[in-house]
């Protein structure tokens, strides 16, 4: 019985991750990232890659996607070519990824410690977020949310294609970041998932203290509240979202990475995963970080239990566990009338 | 006749095509999902792009039509002309369940509800013993009329597309009507539409219906055409590309609809038959480029392909002004002219600390102009919604005509006669003129959704245009009248608030703000336009700031100052009354 509280709770804490960083993203720039399920499972078969000495496809897609966003700030710039800004693209968008990958080739053959594999996959996914906000999302800004949220499933499909052709259809594991374990009781406790717990916890409090304390932290809170006011008063609204995707893509992968020695992911389970992350974060209001986690962690513990009892319906528990939630809460913050574009 | 001639063209095209000596067989079938598709893409343009309601579980509604008639048909032998319309009742129940429980979350609840019991559903249909599982159900009998069989894709195309265009009449009639205007008014908030009397959760639950039924008839026709289902059709996935075909297409516009079917459908196969050719890859490769070609079609055109293209063909809609001879039947009023219209007794209205209204009492006459002034954050606007039902009282009663009326909705409050404008406009941008002051005479038309996908709301509806009508000539913007009211000025668009208020026939009007964003000339009109309808009959009730605009109107001022009335009186007295400058300038004069 306990164990399936443990198994929940390790579940739940990567729910809440990808819960908060849904949140994140969504207050920021409106977009239901449903990519963020291809965060998770690159994060991880990245990892997984290095770590078996593979070549990850991932670091020729960042390279590949700052080519594009580079030739779309270029565009955009057009009329007035400064040097200093073009310099500045040129940096982020091409030689960051260029390095990358050139160390990621030249690691691969060696037999990185764990350290430089999680680094490496960590920077390309990051880099893969931001360029997703830039190419595709950021012409986007001033859509509706329905047009966003249509392009957000598009990237999906794209991403997920993109992952079968990188790393095939077989699924894959990592190694495990922290290989001691411990027994308290009857329950045993690997390092693995110690390092899950803390990281889910460190999170949530950075991010506490990122928006509360810093000025970057708050100018992305304003761009939720409002972004034309936001803009009035000289918060470079892009700059909020290519931080918000940057988050976001950092929060995937490294879940990602937490998870793949627990279970084995395929190019395709990012998507489920991400979905669940998904529930805590309406659960939470995709306003609340606490919530979401609180959230998370609920989700977690009654996958684990219908799994347990009834696993044939475990889905369908989970995803209808949504519809009361819902109720209670579109109930307990009655309509406040929405400017919908 | 002019405007139904391109859908008579497109019937003809559609009729012909498989006609035509050397149509490759697969075209057929390509045609045949594009039709069914755009089945479900049409009630999801009624559904999220006219009525703002976003659903990834248009899917599992399709499953409710397929499974219907693939279990009666089999395992009880029915003919499929019955199961037609149990698949059509079985979605309709459906939906009116899962909308009870999915329509009333607001926000970004909506779609996540959808799809939780989108999920939720295809999990069910594929863990179901008697749906088959995940195996399905197969040997469903095919339609047939007689003898003649629909066996294969060219027989049932016909079948197909034939609904296809019916439930676009329908829908583009629906959308053409008193029930119309809304639903179409639903997608700007609920607060505008409640205040002339629409059942806004009534309005949703009926488009959530009105799609999924269109969605069950998708399925059945689905079930009918591959005899044989089984869960994969009915997932989350297909919701979300239903949902894609809409938005592709246009999501605001019916055709749109079926546009986006034929693009999405089209470059899917397109690019899973060429591109492996092309490239000798395997995997996803469709996957990828579809996604990327549809980031790239979002990018281009954001608001859909559809209003894209008509924006560039040569056809403008001309406007037909309504014949403003036909009258409706007015209100009737009681004789106790004279008397008191409105009542506010010691109202009072509490936003947790914050005392926004804090006991204030005033009366409205018949046949009077009373000006409510007092500096910003006075709690002006929130008298008016009290009195209009948009916000409960906290304490303290509002009655009209002796009756009491406090916290009955907006919707009851119009009724008695009390119609408003609001501080901040609330038109519907994409609708025109005469139809955002349609909106307003909803409650003196009576046609339902039935008769109007039908045309036999045709009387009751040139009546309501006919008010509507007169009373933007009235008001003086005649000219205006076709024009989409998101063009126009923000002081016209006032004007054209007070025009839809005047629908209701009202005895007391509420105007917030009426002069702001006016010049002049306009101010000066506006004033004679009030002064005309008191002497008509009819009271005003004002919050104004330009003071030069409320002296010279107003028969009777009120003042508030942090939520409480601190003077009343005629514009002389109020003009000298030293509370009122004190609150208004910060010093005694």
């Amino acid at each position: 019985m306990l164990f399936l509280v443990q198994d929940g709770i390790t579940n739940g804490a990567i729910y809440a991750l990808l819960g908060l960083a849904l949140v994140l993203v969504f207050a920021v720039t409106r977009v239901i990232l449903i990519p963020q399920g291809e965060f998770v499972t690159y994060g991880a078969l990245t990892y997984a890659s290095v770590a078996s000495g593979q070549m990850p496809g991932t670091a020729k897609l960042a390279l590949a996607m700052g080519i594009v966003a580079f030739a779309l700030d270029l565009y955009a710039a057009r009329r007035a070519l400064h040097v200093r800004p073009i310099a500045r693209a040129f940096l982020t968008n091409i030689v960051l990824p260029g390095a990358v990958l050139a160390l990621t080739s030249w690691v691969v053959s060696r037999q990185p410690p764990v350290g430089v594999s999680i680094a490496l996959s960590l920077v390309i996914v990051a880099a893969i977020g931001l360029f997703l906000y830039r190419i595709v999302f950021q012409p986007l800004a001033h859509t509706s949310v329905l047009v966003l949220l249509i392009a957000s499933v598009a990237c999906h499909l794209a991403l997920q294609g993109l992952g079968l052709l990188f790393f095939g259809a077989e699924g894959q594991r990592g190694p495990a970041v922290l290989s001691t374990a411990f027994t308290a009781g009857t329950l045993r406790f690997t390092g693995q998932s110690i390092a899950v717990y803390a990281i889910t916890i460190a999170f949530i409090v950075g991010l506490w203290l990122f928006f509360g304390l810093t000025l970057y932290g708050k100018a992305l809170r304003a761009t939720a509240v409002n972004r034309l006011g936001a803009r009035l008063v000289g918060i470079r609204t892009t700059l909020s979202g290519q931080i918000a995707f940057l988050l976001a893509s950092v929060i995937g992968a490294l879940s990602g990475i937490l998870i793949v020695p627990i279970t084995t992911l395929y190019y395709d389970t990012g998507f489920l995963i991400g979905l669940k992350g998904f529930i805590a974060a309406i659960i939470g209001g995709l306003v609340s970080y606490p919530l979401t986690a609180v959230a998370a962690l609920v989700v977690g513990t009654v996958e684990a239990f219908s799994s347990f009892y009834a696993s044939n319906f475990k889905e369908v528990i989970v995803f209808t566990l949504l519809i009361p939630v819902l109720l209670l809460r579109s109930l307990a913050a009655p309509a406040v009338e929405e400017e919908k574009d | 006749m002019r405007e139904r001639l391109p859908i008579i063209i497109f019937a003809i095209v559609v009729a012909a095509i498989p006609l035509i000596p050397g149509v490759p067989p697969f075209w057929i079938v390509l045609l045949d999902n594009i039709g069914l598709a755009a089945l479900v893409a049409m009630g999801l343009v009624l559904l999220t792009g006219v009525g703002g309601l976003t659903s990834f579980g248009q899917a599992a509604f399709c499953g409710f039509g397929a499974y219907t008639t693939a279990v009666l048909s089999t395992a009880y032998g029915l003919s499929p002309w019955l199961t037609l319309p149990l698949s059509l009742l079985v979605s309709g129940v459906a939906a009116v369940l899962l909308g009870l429980i999915t329509v009333r979350l607001s926000g970004h609840y909506l779609p996540l509800g959808t799809l939780a019991w989108g999920l939720g559903l295809f999990y069910l249909f594929s863990k179901l013993e008697f749906l088959g599982r995940n195996d399905g159900i197969s040997a469903i009998p095919p339609l047939s009329i007689g003898s003649f069989r629909m066996l294969d894709p060219g027989s049932i195309y016909y079948a197909i597309w034939v609904a296809v265009l019916i439930s676009a009449l329908l829908t583009t009639n629906l959308l053409d009507s008193r029930t119309g205007r809304a639903i179409r008014a639903l997608r700007r908030g609920h607060v505008a539409a409640e205040a002339f009397g629409v059942q806004t959760p009534r309005a949703k639950l009926l488009v959530f219906i009105h799609a999924a039924v269109l969605a069950g008839l998708s399925g059945w026709l689905y079930a009918h055409l591959q005899r044989a289902v089984n869960p994969t059709p009915f997932g989350a996935q297909a919701g979300i590309e239903y949902l894609f075909i809409a938005v592709v297409g246009g999501a605001g516009y019916v055709w749109g609809g079926v546009l986006g079917a034929a693009i999405v459908v089209i470059l899917k196969e397109v690019l899973q038959s060429y591109l492996p050719l092309l490239l000798h890859g395997s995997g996803q490769l469709e996957t990828i480029v579809f996604g990327i070609l549809l980031i790239i079609l979002l990018q281009l055109a954001p608001a859909g392909v559809w209003p894209w293209l008509v924006a560039r063909l040569p056809l403008k809609p001309v406007g037909k002004r309504p014949d403003t001879s036909l009258a409706l039947p007015a209100r009737a009023r009681t004789p106790s002219e004279g008397g008191v219209l409105l009542k506010i007794d010691n109202a009072r209205k509490q936003f947790g600390g914050v005392i926004a209204v804090n006991s204030v009492s005033f009366d409205v006459q018949a046949r009077e102009i009373v000006a409510l002034i007092g500096p910003n954050g006075a709690g002006k606007s929130t008298t008016f919604n009290l009195i209009t039902g948009v916000l409960t009282t906290t304490g303290g009663s509002i009655s009209v005509l002796g009756r009491k009326i406090d916290n009955a909705p907006p919707q009851e409050v119009v009724k008695l006669g009390i119609s408003r404008t609001f501080q901040h406009v609330k038109l519907v941008p994409d609708m025109t003129v005469l139809e955002n002051v349609a909106i307003g005479a909803h409650l003196r038309g009576h046609s339902g959704p039935v008769s109007s996908m039908l045309r036999l709301d045709r009387a009751d509806e040139e009546k309501l245009l006919a008010e509507a009508a007169r009373q933007i000539e009235r008001v003086g913007l005649a000219d205006q009248m076709h024009q989409l009211a998101g063009s126009l000025s923000l002081g016209q668009q006032r004007i054209v608030e007070i025009a839809r208020a005047l629908c209701v026939d009202p005895m007391l009007l509420l105007l917030d703000e009426p002069a702001a964003g006016l010049r002049h000339m306009e101010k000066q009109r506006l004033a004679a336009l009030l002064r005309d309808l008191r002497d008509g009959g009819m009271s005003v009730l004002l919050v104004e700031h330009d003071m030069g605009f409320v002296m010279d109107l107003a028969d009777r001022i009120v003042v508030l100052d942090f939520g409480t009335k601190i003077a009343e009186g005629t514009p002389e007295a109020i003009k000298t009354n030293p509370a009122v400058i004190k609150a208004y300038l910060g010093v005694a004069a």
